[in-house]
């Protein structure tokens, strides 16, 4: 596998990590030393052929990668206009989604510069679960972040963490999502430094964060591309992939920002509508800005505030979004759209009832984008969809959704 | 405008500047000039104005606690600048605390000659370093403004001196790792890094994070030119019985911090 090497495309101008006029970082000076041992751990990691085998024989072994490509005949024909729709599945990983592939190398390097504690911020509960999944494996102190009300929505992800040894703290603060985790998870990083390193679950935040994130996410794509010409023969028409921080669309996108005739394409959660306001579309109504150490697109008032973000997926609830895809909108690279709830869960349910797959609701949003798409280009077209993970965290919030409950039931 | 003044009067007096943090806008905003008045009649020599944030990722439970309750009631940008032209009317000096990105959405420029309009020195940027833009520091000079960075315990030599390097006014030095919050102990790493910092310049040195009580405060005056106090004052308003009852609180507490900084 060729896990780490770089998207060459990318307009790093500086060494500050910026993407054009994005990214960068706007942190406290007391983070300033965490940030370059990092960055200078994970540059000599990167030229460190051992380090690359150790993370691509745990991706094997431990993850379960490569992951299929399946193609989703069923769905492609009854929901996507006839195109030829083919999923990446992640949902297939060990933890049943992507963040297991970053975690893991950020892992690796918390052991590389010998600190004994990790800390992470999770929203739908994923990253969260990678986390304290990969420090069961390795020995390591894991505290987990989450919003308390993500804390309720996702209650059964709670359980796996604590489970795996996690301490989970529900942060009350704010709108108590995974903005005000992200808050406390910096707070506890800036207080701990000396003996905790930050596992990042996105490819927003701090410079290297974003570069990091992306790179050992990019495994997705250059997966995909490869699966797609071996089985197609062909590059595919378009890659659609649902954008929160961003993490599983950079992910995939980085391994065909080169091919020109790759259209790329990211969803992002409209919740309510974006006309309502209550929606997490943050590149398709947000405004440049600096949240969590990062200038990216942002959802924020006038003052520069930061409004909150609604969705019915905990994981798309984010009201900023990684640095390099705010580049890739303005460069024209990519495009980005909204996509209801109901849209998503529309979606959702229809490949359930075609594929036998019950994808996360955060991918949903990636599935819904695709029916627009096969509508738009024909069957003749080829789309290969990232399906980041599978929606067993998600079986509650499509039973209520969907009415699945039995009428004795306990449907409070 | 500029804090140096306040530093060279401190020192010809033999003593440390005191420096007092509230947030505009909390209780109310004509609530927070009251009682930042009243710090300046108990002697803090230098108002620091919190212009509150939605995600404060340096501040504390209080402090966050205040901010919050402060942008509920609708504190806005200007209102700050309010607050600030009414403690510089007083004769006191007014810098404002602010994270970068609501000064980033009101215009760089704007809020510089805003700012200097209302009377304030400066601004302090707790999560902005020197490097991190070109857009700040620039419009600061233009309209003579104190730029205040901090430096911290885990600040290597090279980004003292790069700091030290663009701050005018005064150097804020974080006293520990960490948030804001009342300390037991603000420690040795505040007078190690003190030292450090005055390697690399002329410029006074405040040190802030923890600084409680009088005691503090005199240890702190023992080796830096102005100590910090902020969630000691927003923590008295916080659990005061009513608006009256925490400003006469905070203006106990500034006296006293008035004494300590004077103990030599």
């Amino acid at each position: 596998m060729d896990t780490l090497p770089e998207a060459e495309h990318v307009p790093m101008q500086d060494t500050r990590g910026r993407f054009g006029p994005y990214g960068g970082r706007y942190v406290p000076e007391a983070l300033i030393a965490a940030l370059d041992e990092l960055d200078r751990e994970y540059q000599a990691a990167r030229a460190d052929d051992s380090f690359g085998a150790e993370l691509d024989h745990l991706l094997t072994t431990y993850v379960g990668r490569p992951t299929p490509l399946t193609e989703a005949k069923r769905f492609g024909a009854e929901a996507a206009s006839g195109a030829r729709v083919f999923l990446k599945r992640e949902d297939l990983t060990h933890t049943g989604a992507h963040k297991i592939n970053a975690v893991l190398g950020q892992a690796l390097l918390t052991r590389r510069i010998g600190k004994q504690r990790v800390i992470a911020e999770t929203g739908a509960g994923q990253h969260g679960v990678a986390t304290a999944t990969a420090a069961a494996l390795m020995g390591l102190e894991c505290v987990i972040y989450m919003g308390e009300e993500d804390t309720r929505r996702q209650a059964l992800n709670v359980a796996r963490m604590r489970l795996l040894g996690a301490t989970v703290v529900p942060v009350s603060t704010g709108s108590r999502t995974l903005k005000d985790a992200i808050n406390e998870a910096l707070r506890d990083w800036v207080t701990n430094v000396d003996t905790t390193n930050y596992i990042f679950g996105t490819v927003a935040g701090p410079h290297p964060f974003p570069t990091m994130v992306r790179d050992l996410q990019r495994v997705i794509g250059v997966e995909a591309r490869q699966q797609i010409l071996d089985t197609v023969g062909r590059l595919p028409d378009a890659v659609a992939a649902c954008v929160g921080g961003g993490s599983n669309a950079m992910g995939i996108f980085s391994a065909f920002v080169d091919d020109a005739d790759v259209a790329l394409h990211g969803y992002e959660a409209g919740g309510d509508g974006v006309a309502t306001g209550r929606h997490a579309a943050t590149i398709t109504a947000g405004a440049p800005g600096v949240l969590h150490g990062a200038r990216s697109y942002l959802l924020q008032d006038d003052m520069g505030q930061t409004v909150e973000s609604h969705s019915i997926s905990a994981g798309l609830d984010y009201p900023g979004v990684g640095p390099e895809h705010a580049w890739l909108k303005d460069s024209g690279r990519a495009t980005y759209e909204p996509v209801d709830d109901s849209a998503a869960m529309e979606a959702f349910q229809l490949l359930c009832r075609t594929e036998g797959i019950i994808p996360a609701i955060e991918s949903a949003h990636a599935l819904a984008g695709a029916r627009r798409l096969g509508e738009a280009l024909g069957p003749d077209a080829v789309i290969v969809v990232n399906l980041s993970g599978r929606g067993d965290k998600d079986l509650d919030t499509a039973a209520r959704w969907f009415d699945l409950l039995d009428e004795n039931g306990d449907q409070q | 405008m500029t804090t140096a003044v306040v530093f060279e009067k401190a020192r010809a007096e033999g003593r440390s500047a005191l420096v007092g943090y509230l947030p505009a806008g909390f209780p109310s905003v004509e609530g927070s000039i009251t009682a930042m008045r009243a710090l300046v009649d108990s002697g803090v020599d230098i108002i620091e104005v919190g212009l509150p944030y939605s995600d404060p990722l340096i501040d504390g439970p209080v402090i966050q606690a205040a901010a919050d309750a402060a942008l509920r009631a609708g504190t806005t940008t200007p209102d700050v600048l309010r607050v600030v032209e009414a403690v510089a009317a007083t004769g006191a000096q007014a810098v404002v605390m602010s994270y970068w990105n609501p000064l980033a959405r009101y215009g760089p420029e704007r809020f510089a000659r805003d700012l200097a309009a209302a009377g304030g020195a400066g601004v302090i940027t707790p999560d902005l370093t020197p490097d991190a833009t070109d857009d700040w520091i620039p419009p600061a000079r233009a309209h003579d403004l104190d730029t205040v960075f901090l430096v911290a315990p885990s600040s290597t030599d090279e980004r003292i001196a790069m700091t030290t390097a663009q701050c005018r006014g005064f150097v804020y030095a974080t006293s520990v790792m960490g948030v804001t919050g009342t300390r037991e102990q603000v420690g040795d790493a505040a007078a190690v890094l003190v030292e450090r910092t005055r390697k690399t310049t002329d410029l006074p040195i405040s040190v802030g994070l923890g600084v409680s009580n009088a005691d503090q405060a005199a240890e702190i005056a023992g080796f830096a030119d102005g100590v910090v106090v902020g969630s000691a004052f927003v923590r008295r308003m916080l659990e005061a019985d009513d608006d009256a009852a925490g400003v006469a609180e905070v203006a106990e507490l500034a006296g006293s911090l008035a004494e300590g900084v004077r103990r030599r």
